[in-house]
């Protein structure tokens, strides 16, 4: 397998990579894929004023597409609104990183840990609106 | 230390230097026909074919007329079996074989079922062992063929040949073993181990690519083949073509060395896979090893690095050549075959890296690539999800995450 400039370039020097505290109110996390596929996401955001994410974090585990995936979508999110995240496409991504077909998954999995995050956000936000007094 | 470091040796070997330099005069000078009986080209070249097939039999106890030369050890796989199944098959068409086979044997074995033969698979523990009582078991009289490989080409696994060997000349049936890995990497002797038929490669032995062999046992009992390649008649009528006369001159001077170096290579090789390991378990946790703990070939080490994929692992080496049982390396997007029949967890055949140490390997390099897969498995865990999983002490392996 050879791997494209892009590629290399986010495996050398990931961005975002860590935690932020998935308990917190303003975090919303995504879990995607499943170890004996061999990749796992797990992509986070924190959201502020006007539904803006403000900060996104990754850890993978998978192959280097699967790693240049997430940390090009953690860099993509960032400064977005939920709205426009929610309008990252796989393609989008396998193209920017030029992904061949066998990793194309990989970028999937990517756009489902970003959706997984914002329902997870949404999520929390909802039961706080239900769960505060009237 | 010149880079990149090649450890990939179970994948093929460096010609050695002796070899190449044997190989050379039959490219240009002595480039006669080995068939060509009425001249000095002819005879030249026949004389060199000759002094190499003995050569290759001494390195398994055989003799030079039990030698059929052939492509590689993929051709000879092919021979043996679908040579037995056709000069034998009014005896009947019953096959013993174990899952991790080389595809050149079990897709040959396909191709006999399709037809209407039956194939026993039997099953291998988690080093990757067959226990030769169920090859007993599995035995009946339609049996023509018991083949069992000598040393596993992805965890090194050495099969108890001996053992299977005892019990298929007790019973009467021929038995085959694939020794592409497996020759000239420890004590082989077809006497001792009872085979009838045996699988050899040059290119696993430190001799050039394209050229292999097949040990086709010639008394007690004699084993006879229909040949699969027709014409004219070459290797006593069981592999047509014109002799690759370079070629065969390099396995037998392969052979040779193999032969006479066969000690010091164990313990060279042995010595550097045992530094590797040490190294690697001093300095990381979470580390499997896939295979036998000492059955097994002296220069293979088939770890897993758990929480982490094995071709990320291999990036973070890239000028180190190893190779990994992850999908992501395959076009198929499964993991190894080879280690889904041992068990090993899916998590862990996707975390799998094989290191095929050789020959030319040293100390140094040894320590660099030491270094390189405590750096990478560092890195790369500190961005796992299932290492923190897994410090959090939360179990990870068998679950699925499931996008909204
Ligand atoms: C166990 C085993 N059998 C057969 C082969 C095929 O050998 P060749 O490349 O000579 O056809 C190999 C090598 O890939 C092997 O490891």
């Amino acid at each position: 397998m050879t791997y494209s400039e892009s590629v290399l370039n986010h495996y050398e020097n990931p961005q975002n990579v860590g935690a932020l505290d998935k308990s917190a109110e303003d975090v919303g996390t995504g879990l995607v894929g499943a170890p004996a596929c061999g990749d796992v996401m797990k992509l986070q955001i924190k959201v502020g004023e006007g539904d803006i994410i403000q900060d996104a974090k990754f850890k993978t585990f998978g192959c280097g597409s699967a790693i240049a995936s997430s940390s090009l979508v953690t860099e993509w999110v960032k400064g977005k609104s939920l709205e426009e995240a929610m309008k990252i496409r796989n393609v989008d991504i396998a193209n920017e990183l030029a992904l061949p077909p066998v990793k194309i998954h990989c970028s999937v999995l990517a756009e489902d840990a970003i959706k997984a995050a914002i329902a997870d956000y949404r999520k929390k936000q909802q039961s706080a609106a239900v769960g505060s007094p009237a | 230390m010149k880079l990149p470091i090649y450890m990939d040796n179970h994948a093929t070997t460096r010609v050695d230097p002796r070899v190449l330099e044997r190989m050379l005069p039959f490219f240009s000078d002595d480039f006669g026909n080995a068939a060509s009986r009425n001249h000095p080209f002819g005879w030249k070249a026949e004389a060199a074919v000759e002094a190499a097939r003995e050569e290759v039999g001494q390195l398994i106890g055989a003799s030079g007329r039990e030698i059929v030369f052939t492509s590689g050890a993929t051709e000879s796989d092919n021979l043996a079996i679908l040579g037995v199944a056709e000069f034998y098959q009014s005896k009947g068409s019953h096959f013993i074989t174990q899952p991790t086979e080389h595809k050149a044997v079990l897709d040959t074995l396909k191709v006999l079922e399709r037809r209407g033969a039956s194939v026993t698979y039997l099953p291998v523990d988690r080093t990757g062992l067959v226990r030769p009582e169920a090859v007993e078991a599995a035995l009946t009289d339609k049996t023509v063929l018991v083949t069992i490989m000598a040393a596993n080409n992805e965890v090194g696994t050495l099969q108890p040949l001996a053992e299977i060997g005892a019990i298929c000349r007790k019973k009467g049936v021929l038995f085959h073993t694939d020794a592409a890995q497996g020759a000239g990497k420890f004590d082989f002797d077809v006497e001792a181990m009872n085979v009838d038929l045996v699988s050899l490669s040059a290119h696993k032995l430190y001799g050039p690519k394209g050229v292999g062999a097949l040990y086709v046992r010639r008394k007690n009992p004699r084993v006879r083949l229909s040949p699969t390649m027709h014409g004219g008649g070459h290797e006593r009528g069981m592999r047509s073509g014109t002799l690759n006369v370079p070629g065969i001159v390099g396995f037998g001077e392969a052979a040779r060395i193999c032969r006479e170096e066969l000690a010091h290579e164990i313990a060279h090789t042995q010595a550097l896979r045992e530094r590797l390991y040490a190294t690697l378990t001093k300095e990381l946790t979470h580390l499997t090893l896939n295979g036998h703990p000492t059955l097994r070939l002296p220069g293979n080490l088939n770890l897993s690095f758990a929480f982490v994929e094995g071709e990320a692992l291999m990036m973070a080496m890239k000028d180190i050549a190893v190779s990994s049982g992850s999908a992501c390396t395959s076009a198929s997007l499964e993991p190894s075959y080879v280690l889904r029949a041992l068990g090993v967890p899916e998590e862990l055949a996707h975390s799998s890296i094989r290191f095929g140490i050789g020959r030319f390997n040293t100390e140094a390099e040894v320590d660099y690539v030491a270094s390189k897969v405590i750096t990478g498995v560092k890195k790369l865990r500190a961005m796992s999800p299932l290492y923190e999983m897994a410090q959090e002490g939360v179990g990870s392996a068998s679950a699925s995450f499931q996008a909204p």
